[in-house]
C-alpha cells in the first residue's frame, strides 16, 4: 500500500507520461519531494526558486484541500490520493504588486 | 521549447469566445478549451482541435478588468465534462479589455505548459484580434501557435 499522487495533463510529459505515481510517504511534502526526486523536471512548474509550492498549484489530499489541514505538513497514510489541481490565472497588465491568483497581495 | 502547434477551432467556436469577451467587456471573461491533442501531423506539427468551449466564471472579483481567475473547483468540473465526453481539457481563454491578444508577464507566471491560450483583445466593447499562445517547458516565455478557423457547413435546405 501507498500513497498515490495524481498529475495533471499539462505535466505528464514531465513524468513520463504518467497519470499517477505511488510512493511510501508520511507527508504531503514527502511524497511531493519523491516525486520531484524521481522527475526533476517537475519541480520548476510545481515550486518556486525559493522551494515554495507556487500559489497556483492546489493540493488535495482525498478531495481536501492542503491549505485547510496542515499545509504540506499534512499527514498521509497507505491508501490516500494526493491531486495536483492547477488554478488558472492570469490578466491583460503585468502586475505592480507580488499578488497571487485570487488577489491577495502577498506579503514579503 | 514547445512544440510547433496549430489550433483548429470551427469559426462558431471562436465566434462563441469573442462574443463571450464582448459580454463581460469591460472585464476579462474566462472559459475552458475541450477538445484532442492529436499529436504529431505528418508535416511535424501537432494539431489541436478545439471541439467546445466551456464559459466560466472570472473569480477574481477586486480586478476583473485586467485579471482573471478559474477556481480549482471549476477546473475540476471543466476536466470531468470533458472526460464525459471522451476529449480532453486541451486549454483556455481569456479576454484582454483593452490590450493586444499578447500574454503578459503575469499570464506568463501564472501558465502552464502544455495547454493552450486563446486570448482574445477586445477595444471598446469590440472583439478584435484573437491568438493562442503555449508557455515553454523552461517556463521563460510563450510560443504562439497558428489558429486555423474551420468554416462551418452550411445546412442546405
Amino acid at each position: 500500500m501507498s500513497v498515490k499522487v495524481m498529475i495533471p495533463t499539462p505535466l505528464r510529459p514531465h513524468a513520463d507520461g504518467k497519470a499517477a505515481v505511488e510512493f511510501q510517504a508520511k507527508s504531503v511534502a514527502e511524497a511531493l519531494d519523491q516525486l520531484t526526486a524521481q522527475y526533476a523536471d517537475l519541480k520548476k512548474h510545481l515550486f518556486t526558486e525559493e522551494g515554495s509550492l507556487r500559489s497556483f498549484i492546489n493540493v488535495y489530499v482525498n478531495g481536501e484541500d492542503i491549505r485547510y489541514l496542515a499545509q504540506e505538513n499534512t499527514p498521509t497514510k497507505d491508501g490516500d490520493t494526493i491531486k495536483i489541481i492547477p488554478s488558472i490565472a492570469g490578466g491583460s497588465v503585468t502586475p505592480t504588486t507580488t499578488e497571487n491568483p485570487f488577489g491577495e497581495v502577498l506579503q514579503n | 521549447m514547445a512544440d510547433s502547434t496549430t489550433l483548429s477551432i470551427s469559426s462558431g467556436l471562436a465566434e462563441r469566445i469573442r462574443k463571450h469577451g464582448a459580454e463581460t467587456y469591460p472585464h476579462e471573461c474566462c472559459g475552458a478549451l475541450l477538445g484532442r491533442d492529436a499529436g504529431l501531423g505528418s508535416d511535424q506539427k501537432r494539431v489541436r482541435e478545439v471541439l467546445d468551449c466551456l464559459p466560466l466564471v472570472n473569480r477574481r472579483d477586486d480586478s476583473p478588468n485586467n485579471r482573471f481567475s478559474i477556481a480549482p473547483m471549476d477546473v475540476i468540473e471543466a476536466d470531468r465534462v470533458a472526460q464525459a465526453r471522451g476529449i480532453e481539457l486541451i486549454g483556455w481563454y481569456h479576454s484582454h479589455p483593452d490590450h493586444p491578444a499578447r500574454p503578459s508577464e503575469y499570464d506568463r507566471n501564472h501558465a502552464w505548459p502544455w495547454f493552450s491560450y486563446i486570448i482574445v483583445s477586445v477595444h471598446a466593447g469590440v472583439p478584435k484580434e484573437m491568438a493562442s499562445w503555449r508557455l515553454n517547458d523552461d517556463r521563460t516565455e510563450y510560443s504562439q501557435e497558428a489558429i486555423e478557423i474551420q468554416s462551418e457547413a452550411i445546412a442546405r435546405p
